[in-house]
C-alpha cells in the first residue's frame, strides 16, 4: 500500500470539512435511534464508525446520505443540507447501501456502464470493473453473482462516478480475506486521491487499518472518537507482562514493561519461559466502550 | 498497491470537476435500454405477457364461432377490439407490479442516491410498457387481419382514432399503474393485490363478454375506469356502424372516450405526484 501523509494540524486549517454534524437526533415511534451525535470529517480522511448492532450507524449514515428525514440537529455534507439535495450535490457523491438486491438480469458490465451515464465525469467503466476485482465476471448476470461478488458491484457503482465523498455501510460483509484486501487496497487508492470516505464496519481490523480517525457508536450516541492507536485510552493504557514460572502463568500490568521486562530477564538469567508483552487491541477496548455503554 | 495504480489514480483526480450533468432525456433514453432489456430477460414474464391476449383471442373465437344475430359482425371481431384495450391496459399491470418491485428490491433507493433526474426512471418505464403495448397490439392485430376476419380499416380517420384512443389509454393506464405501485405493503404481494381487480375489470368492461350483455350497474362502475372506453374506441375502429346496435348506448359515443379517458391522465398524473413513495414502508 503507498503510505498516506498523515494529516497535520496545517491541513486542518487549511483543508475544508466534509461533513459537519450537531446535535443529530431521530426516533423511531419509541424507538431512539440516533440520540445527539457531532461529528467532523475533514476532506480526504477516511472516517470510519463502529458499533453494536441497532447502534444507529446506518441511520446516521443514511441521513447523511439525504435518504432519511431527521428529527433535530444541523447536518452538512460537502457544503449542503442532505434535506434538500440536488443533482450537482449527488453527483458529488457515491453511495454504497447496507442491502440491496436490484438488477439482478444485466451484466455487471451493462450495470456499471449504464450508472456512468448518470454522472458528469464518470471513471472508465471497465477500469471500475477491473479496480472491484470482477473482470472474470464482467459478462456474467448480476443474478448469478456470489453475495461477496455481488456486493463488489455495489462498490463498483459507489465510486463509477468519481465521488469526492464515499458512503460505505458495511461495504466488506461477505468477502473473502483477499477480496477484503483488494477492497482496502482500493480504499486506500481512493483516500490517496484525496476522496473522503465515510464507512461503518464490524470489523475491527478493517477500521484499524483503514481509517485516520473512528467513532464508536453505542445505543444511538458516539461512546468514543479518536485515532485507532489511541482509542479510549489504548496508548496509555497499562501493558501487560505475562510469564511462566514453576509452572504457573503470572502476570503483571504494568506502565513501563520494558523494566519488568529488564528484571525477569535478571532474574531467570536470560530467557523468560513463555515470555508475552502485549497491549490491549482496538477489539478489547471497543468492548469495553460498548458493554460500558450498554450498562449505563 | 501498484505505482501504475496510483498514477492513474493521480490522473483520475485532474480531470475531476469539469462536465456538465446529462440531460434528464439523455439518461431517460439509457433507462428505457436497460429497463427494455431487463423486461426481455425475465423471459418467462415476457412470453406470459405477449402470449396471454392471444391464447384469450383463440380459446374465445373457437367457443363463439358465430355472428351477433343480423349485424354481420363476429365474436371474435369483438374480442380483438377488447383484447387490444386489455393489451394496452397491461401498462396499468406491468407498472403497478414493477416499480411495486424496484421500491422492494432497492432499485429506487439506489437510484434516488445518484444524480439520476425522477423523470429519468419514468422516461425509461413509459418507453418500456409503449414498446411492450405496441408489440401486443401488432400481434393482435395481425392475427385478427390473418384468421378471423377483421376488417382492416380503409379508412384514415378510424386509424387517427385508433392512434389517439391507443395513446390516451396507455398515458392514463400508465398513470394509474404508476400511483396503484405504491397500494401493494410488499413487492411480493404486489402481483396478487393487482391482478385480481385488472381482471375483474376486464370482465366488467366488456373484454370476454359483450356490454350490452352486463347488467346496468355493473356497466355503470365500469363507465368510472378507462378500460371499458378504450374497448368502445376500439370497436368504433374496427366494427364501424355494423356493430352499432351492439353497443348499450347505440353509438360510440367518441367524445365521451376521449373525455374519460383525458380525464384518467390528468388524475393520473396528480394521483402520481401526491402518492408516488420512492422509499418502502421499511425506510424511515
Ligand atoms: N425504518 C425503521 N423503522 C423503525 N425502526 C428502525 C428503522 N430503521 C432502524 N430502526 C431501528 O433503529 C435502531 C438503529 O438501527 P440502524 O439500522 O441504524 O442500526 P445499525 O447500527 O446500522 O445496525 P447494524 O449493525 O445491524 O446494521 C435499531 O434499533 C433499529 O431497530
Ligand atoms: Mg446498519
Amino acid at each position: 500500500m503507498v503510505p498516506r501523509r498523515p494529516y497535520t494540524d496545517d491541513d486542518r486549517s487549511m483543508t475544508q470539512t466534509a461533513v459537519k454534524v450537531r446535535g443529530l437526533a431521530k426516533r423511531y415511534g419509541d424507538v431512539r435511534a440516533v440520540g445527539g451525535i457531532d461529528l467532523d470529517i475533514r476532506q480526504g480522511e477516511v472516517f470510519a464508525i463502529l458499533g453494536p448492532n441497532g447502534a444507529g450507524k446506518s441511520t446516521t449514515v443514511e441521513i447523511l446520505e439525504g435518504y432519511r428525514t431527521r428529527d433535530a440537529g444541523e447536518v452538512s455534507v460537502l457544503g449542503t443540507d442532505p434535506g434538500r439535495p440536488t443533482r450537482a450535490w449527488r453527483a458529488r457523491l457515491g453511495i454504497v447501501l447496507q442491502t440491496a438486491n436490484d438488477a439482478a438480469e444485466l451484466t455487471v458490465r451493462e450495470t456499471v456502464r449504464h450508472f456512468a451515464t448518470y454522472y458528469p465525469d464518470p471513471r472508465d467503466p471497465d477500469e471500475v470493473i477491473a479496480r472491484v476485482g470482477l473482470e472474470e465476471k464482467a459478462g456474467s448476470r448480476i443474478r448469478q453473482l456470489s453475495g461477496g461478488q455481488r456486493r463488489r458491484v455495489d462498490v463498483a457503482l459507489g465510486i463509477i462516478g468519481r465521488p469526492e465523498l464515499i458512503f460505505l455501510d458495511e461495504p466488506t460483509t461477505g468477502f473473502d480475506p483477499e477480496a477484503r484486501r483488494r477492497f482496502w487496497e482500493l480504499i486506500d487508492s481512493l483516500a490517496h486521491d484525496g476522496t473522503t470516505i465515510l464507512l461503518t464496519t464490524h470489523y475491527l481490523d478493517e477500521a484499524e487499518a483503514l481509517a485516520d480517525r473512528v467513532a464508536v457508536i453505542a445505543r444511538g450516541r458516539i461512546a468514543a472518537e479518536g485515532e485507532p492507536a489511541t482509542l479510549g485510552g489504548r496508548a496509555a493504557a497499562k501493558a501487560t507482562v505475562a510469564w511462566a514460572e514453576d509452572g504457573v502463568r503470572r502476570t503483571v500490568k504494568t506502565d513501563e514493561p520494558t523494566r519488568t521486562v529488564a528484571e525477569l530477564s535478571r532474574r531467570f538469567d536470560g530467557e523468560i519461559p513463555e515470555l508475552t508483552v502485549t497491549r490491549p487491541t482496538l477489539e478489547d477496548i471497543y468492548l469495553d466502550l460498548v458493554q460500558g455503554a450498554t450498562h449505563e | 498497491m501498484s505505482e501504475s495504480t496510483t498514477a492513474a489514480v493521480t490522473a483520475d483526480t485532474a480531470r475531476r470537476g469539469g462536465g456538465e450533468l446529462p440531460s434528464a432525456l439523455r439518461i431517460g433514453w439509457a433507462r428505457a435500454v436497460v429497463e427494455t432489456k431487463m423486461f426481455f430477460r425475465e423471459k418467462d414474464s415476457a412470453i406470459f405477457i405477449f402470449a396471454f391476449p392471444i391464447i384469450m383471442l383463440i380459446i374465445f373465437g373457437t367457443i363463439f364461432s358465430g355472428q351477433f344475430e343480423g349485424t354481420g359482425v363476429t365474436v371474435s371481431q369483438v374480442y380483438v377490439a377488447g383484447l387490444l384495450g386489455a393489451g394496452v391496459m397491461t401498462a396499468f399491470q406491468s407498472l403497478a407490479i414493477g416499480i411495486a418491485v424496484d421500491r422492494e428490491d432497492g432499485t429506487l433507493k439506489r437510484l434516488a442516491g445518484t444524480p439520476l433526474p425522477r423523470s429519468s426512471y419514468f422516461i425509461g418505464k413509459a418507453a418500456q410498457v409503449l414498446l411492450s403495448s405496441a408489440i401486443q397490439a401488432v400481434l393482435l392485430l395481425a392475427i385478427g387481419f390473418a384468421f378471423y376476419d377483421l376488417p382492416v380499416p380503409a379508412d384514415a380517420g378510424r386509424w387517427m382514432t385508433f392512434a389517439w384512443v391507443a395513446l390516451l389509454g396507455i398515458n392514463g393506464s400508465a398513470l394509474l399503474g404508476v400511483a396503484a405501485s405504491s397500494l401493494p405493503r410488499s413487492g411480493r404481494s404486489a402481483a396478487a393485490v393487482v391482478t385480481m381487480p385488472f381482471v375483474v375489470l376486464q370482465f366488467i368492461s366488456g373484454v370476454y363478454i359483450p356490454i350490452s350483455t352486463l347488467p346496468e350497474w355493473l356497466v355503470r362502475i365500469a363507465s368510472f375506469f378507462p378500460l371499458k372506453w378504450m374497448c368502445q374506441g376500439f370497436r368504433s375502429v374496427f366494427l364501424g356502424d355494423a356493430g352499432l346496435s351492439l353497443e348499450v348506448a347505440k353509438s360510440y359515443e367518441l367524445d365521451r372516450v376521449a373525455l374519460v379517458l383525458g380525464a384518467w391522465v390528468l388524475g393520473g398524473l396528480v394521483l402520481c405526484l401526491t402518492t408516488f413513495r420512492w422509499k418502502s414502508r421499511r425506510d424511515g
